[in-house]
């Protein structure tokens, strides 16, 4: 049993590095880690899960405003586009930040062709974190659920 | 007598035509034979005479002679009569033709006086054209017309008659040819003031030309003297000797005595003088006129530029007796020749330069394109891969056999080598295309080097030790690109790891004086900031580089050989850009080996010394140990040293490991004031802590994947578990702590009796969240407003103590809304937020507060312009976003005291 949640440990940590390395996550995520405490066991994943939400809805958004072909408002593209990038700077999504820096470019140059592909690359890097962070609270539920603590990583 | 044989003759003819037909009566006869006599006056007295000789000889009749002498008598008186009587007419004719003749002479005379005139006044008037030479041609005609009018009056003068001079026909007739002449002379007279008026008229139009070429005879005249006068030029004649005999200058310099008779040598002294001479000489030989140029640098006149022509004399007998010169003065053309030589010489260079650079550009342009291309592609592959590695780090979590684990273990690692690879190359191209921007944060350099190791040694399969020295001068906490100096480190370990089989790697970190290779400039830092260079060994004892491979060991894609490229691997991508990085921070990174006996790679950097009553910005360590006081050593800890970890999975779960092989990995203290540190700290620290730390550790001991740095991060763990209750000992801790100044402050805030009135303005859910997840550890609530014009009513009803303020926000944005605040306190009401359209409803209990409300901006940028535009709107400072815990308690500390 000991065994099994020290391998469970160390996967979390080699994950969890692994994420930071990857560059899908930075010093903000851990920021939200040291946020959470007893009193707020599943701070961390209530934040992500309400910023996965807010990507959802945002994208979705976007999405609408960018189908309006050759009347697209690029203000509200943009302004989604700053709601997105306030949210995801906020939990640490590193590369969603990174690609909504972009996007936010292509929005004020009202470059359509960028901002099409900016939004594909959005959604499918909010998507990717998502499975990668549920993987992780997967993993976090594991060791607690085999009796183990969840370790502290260092990055 | 002529006469007197005119009247004899007649008489003889008279007899037979007397005797007939001449009447007796005297008076008629004598008419009659008046007009007979006139006929033949001279031819009948002639034959007369010679009759009488002839009757004599032959017979004489003696009856009639007595009536024949009678008769002749008779007839002789009455000769005599007639002939007095004819006498007297004849006289009285003459006399009369003469008169006649006289006033035709007169007349003649007045006419040719009168025609003299004419000509005399003509001639006075063409007198002056005359004599201009220039009016050759005309003048020419005019004589020449002169000389005709001459003619025709002498030809007319000539008057042929016919008859016998004296006699009465003769006159008659000169009487009427002297008629008929004053007639034509009296016509010509016409004709000839006609001729003169004509004349006169075309006078007056011959003067036009004549003026004309007398203005043009000036022109050439003044023209012929400019340019005698004015010609710049020198000319020269020359003997044989090229000695001077006559010379014409226009600037003349030298008195003509200084120059006759000597040569140009004898007269002038420096550059070109001597070449001239050879020339003229040249010329003198060859015989054949020539130019050239030659520029002379004499004392006389300095430097001038003549262009020289030469051609030799020749005497009758083609024998060569000197040389004409002539020299005119060209050096400002000579000067702006060479100017515009010069010109299109450069010309021609620019263009080839230009040429040059264009190709160099497109040769740039092409790189950069295909640089650009390379991140493009590296960040393209780098996505997917991630993807790979981590659903192979996932499945290594589900239940796997043996051979299956060994497989996605190697999967595993290769994909993250080429993760590595990926981001190397991302990198590289960064700081290459200059978009690599470095950071200024403060950190301890004691603790990056601890973590750099720890992580290194949690990955170690070599029976190596690791260990870190720092001397005691190196600050605490310097300012640099924390994260950059952690790769440079990093790289350097896992490089010196990878080649270093046995024996030990390490870091050691030295203060040093500033290199020679840096300038002020070069570093950026002022002379007012204190900096600090320090020296960076990473050594290790492996197998080292050859000289021969040195050189070419920091340059992309190289290894020291292909031996060890196969047989270690790696991009040679790491060595690249640590140098490059090194450098960008404005230091120098260098390379000592030895084959077989260990390499060191040293590093130099400048840093700026952190003053210590700033704060850490730094919150990767920082924070953990301002909050968690478990390792208090990392701060002024002067050594580590980890063992190798043996029996990981890495090595492929090797036998348990015993608690002695275990213990070395704990952090080895040198200073024995540390470990009091440490320890007082440890033990002021609740027991129970301790505690939870030692189960922990025997967990770790049990369990054989615990790495090294297990007992810290359990207690770091377990500090952040408890957060309030850490604070608080963190506090009574920090009392006996020789660094606790900045924890005492953390503490006085947490324990401030007085709960400041907090006002967060932020539209973003998450980012409010997460505010208030940061706001409950730091012990303070807040109120929410979702724009600014809910904060403005918010601040409008409440008094808040600090505004938290968004830059960006829908409806009412962060900078208008503070303006607006601003506004208020100044004016004391809300007119201009009214004004704007904010809907305020103002009622009696609103709080007035003339107090500045400190207002802090949250902007997502960190750009100097944007907190400039911060302060210009009134804002009293910012928070950069991501807000962080160690920001906002900073920034809460400074306005809520």
């Amino acid at each position: 049993m000991d065994t099994l949640v020290a391998q469970l440990q160390r996967q979390f940590r080699d994950y969890t590095i692994s994420l930071y390395h990857q560059g899908f996550l930075d010093d903000q995520f851990t920021e939200l880690k040291k946020l959470q405490d007893e009193c707020s066991p599943d701070f961390v994943a209530e934040v992500v899960s309400l910023f996965f939400e807010d990507c959802e809805k945002l994208i979705g958004n976007m999405a609408r405003a960018l189908d309006q072909t050759g009347n697209v408002d690029f203000n509200l593209v943009g302004s989604s586009v700053h709601q997105l990038k306030g949210s995801s700077s906020s939990v640490g999504a590193k590369r969603v930040k990174g690609l909504c820096i972009t996007f936010k470019e292509c929005c004020d140059s009202q470059n359509f062709e960028g901002c099409v592909r900016c939004l594909q690359q959005v959604d499918i890097e909010y998507k990717s974190l998502k499975a990668k962070l549920q993987d992780l609270f997967n993993l976090e539920q594991q060791i607690v659920q085999a009796g183990g603590r969840i370790p502290q990583v260092d990055i | 007598m002529v006469c007197e044989m005119e009247t004899d003759q007649t008489e003889e003819m008279d007899i037979e035509v007397l005797s007939s037909m001449w009447p007796e009566d005297v008076g008629g006869t004598q008419a009659d034979n008046n007009q007979f006599n006139v006929e033949k006056p001279a031819g009948d007295s002639d034959t007369l005479k010679e009759v009488d000789i002839a009757e004599k000889r032959t017979m004489a009749d003696l009856k009639r002679l007595p009536e024949l002498m009678n008769t002749t008598d008779q007839g002789s008186s009455q000769l005599t009569n007639l002939v007095k009587q004819w006498e007297y007419m004849q006289d009285h004719a003459v006399k009369l033709l003469r008169e006649e003749l006289k006033i035709l002479t007169k007349q003649r005379e007045e006419a040719e006086a009168k025609e003299l005139k004419i000509i005399e006044e003509h001639n006075f008037e063409t007198q002056e054209p005359e004599n201009v030479p220039v009016l050759d041609d005309t003048s020419h005609l005019l004589r020449r017309f002169k000389h005709t009018k001459r003619d025709a009056l002498v030809g007319s003068k000539r008057v042929e008659i016919d008859e016998e001079f004296d006699t009465v026909a003769y006159w008659k007739q000169k009487a009427l040819s002297l008629e008929k002449m004053l007639e034509a002379s009296t016509e010509r007279e016409r004709r000839l003031i006609e001729k003169l008026n004509e004349s006169l008229k075309t006078m007056e139009s011959h003067s036009a030309p004549v003026e004309e070429l007398t203005q043009n005879l000036k022109r050439a005249e003044g023209f012929l003297h400019f340019i005698l006068q004015n010609a710049p030029i020198v000319m020269g004649h020359q003997d044989k000797d090229l000695r001077y005999l006559f010379i014409y200058n226009k600037f003349p310099t030298l008195r003509e005595q200084d120059i006759l008779g000597k040569t140009d040598v004898e007269i002038f002294h420096g550059g070109g003088v001597k070449e001239s001479e050879d020339f003229k000489r040249e010329v003198l030989e060859k015989g054949k006129a020539s130019k050239r140029e030659i520029t002379f640098e004499t004392d006389l006149f300095g430097s001038k530029t003549f262009l020289i022509y030469v051609e030799p004399v020749y005497n009758k007998a083609r024998e060569k007796i000197g040389i004409n010169y002539m020299g005119m003065e060209v050096t400002d053309q000579v000067r702006k020749r060479e100017k515009m030589a010069k010109l299109r010489e450069d010309n021609a260079v620019r263009k080839a330069m230009e040429s040059e650079l264009n190709k160099t550009i497109h040769i740039t342009e092409e790189t950069m394109r295909a640089k650009q291309m390379l991140a493009t592609m590296s960040h393209e592959i780098r996505s997917p891969l991630s993807g790979v590695v981590g659903m192979a780090e996932i499945l290594s979590t589900t239940r796997l056999d043996k051979e299956q684990r060994q497989l996605l273990n190697v999967m595993i690692s290769s994909g993250d080598l080429v993760l590595q690879l990926i981001n190397d190359i991302l990198d590289l191209s960064k700081v290459e295309s200059g978009v690599m921007r470095l950071e200024a944060t403060k950190f301890r350099p004691r603790e990056v080097v601890k973590h750099v190791l720890q992580t290194a040694a949690a990955s170690l399969k070599k029976d190596l030790t690791l260990e870190g020295n720092i001397t005691d001068e190196v600050p605490i906490e310097v300012v640099g690109d924390v994260l950059r100096i952690r790769q440079i480190l990093t790289n350097l370990i896992s490089n010196a790891i990878k080649f270093t089989h046995e024996g030990k790697v390490g870091i050691k970190l030295k203060v040093i004086s500033q290199p020679s290779f840096a300038s002020e400039e070069q570093n950026g830092l002022t002379e007012t900031e204190t900096s600090v260079w320090i020296r960076c060994d990473v050594y290790d004892t492996g197998i080292g580089i050859p000289e021969n491979a040195l050189p070419c060991l920091f340059k992309k894609y190289m290894q020291a050989s292909a031996d060890h490229a196969r047989k270690y691997g790696g991009t040679g991508l790491g060595l690249a850009i640590c140098k490059q990085l090194v450098e960008l921070m404005g230091g120098q990174l260098t390379v000592t080996s030895q084959v077989n006996a260990g390499s060191t790679f040293t590093f130099i950097l400048p840093y700026k010394v952190a003053t210590s009553d700033d704060h850490s910005d730094d919150q990767d360590f920082s924070d953990m140990v301002d909050h968690h006081q478990a390792e208090p050593d990392d701060t002024t800890e002067g050594y580590f040293q980890f063992k190798p970890l043996l029996g990981t999975i890495y090595s492929n779960g090797g036998p348990v490991i015993g608690n002695s092989n275990f213990l070395p990995h704990k952090v080895m203290l040198t200073s024995p004031l540390k470990i009091i540190n440490g320890f007082v700290a440890d033990t002021s620290n609740n027991t129970g802590q301790s505690e939870t730390a030692q189960v922990e550790n025997g967990c770790g001991y049990m369990d054989e994947t615990c790495s090294g740095q297990r007992p810290e991060s359990v207690n770091q763990y377990e500090n952040g578990t408890c957060p309030s209750k850490e604070t608080e000992s963190c506090s009574s801790s920090s009392q006996a702590s020789s660094e606790g100044g900045a924890l005492e402050m953390e503490s006085d805030l947490t324990v401030s009796s007085k709960q400041p009135k907090l006002l967060l303005v932020e539209d973003n859910k998450i980012n409010i969240m997460v505010a208030k997840s940061m706001m409950k550890q730091l012990g303070y609530t807040f109120d929410i407003a979702n724009n600014g014009v809910e904060a403005i009513t918010a601040i409008k009803d409440t008094s808040y103590d600090l505004v938290l303020m968004d830059v960006c926000m829908p409806v009412l944005d962060g900078l208008k809304a503070t303006r607006l605040i601003r506004s208020y306190e100044e004016s004391g009401n809300w007119d201009a937020a009214i004004e704007a359209g904010v809907d305020i409803k103002t009622s009696e209990n609103d709080v007035h507060s003339t107090n500045r409300l400190p207002i802090i901006a949250m902007t997502a940028n960190t750009l100097a312009e944007s907190s400039e535009e911060c302060y210009a709107n009134g804002m009293d400072s910012f928070i950069s976003k991501p807000v962080t815990l160690q920001k906002l308690k900073e920034c809460l500390r400074q306005y809520l005291h």
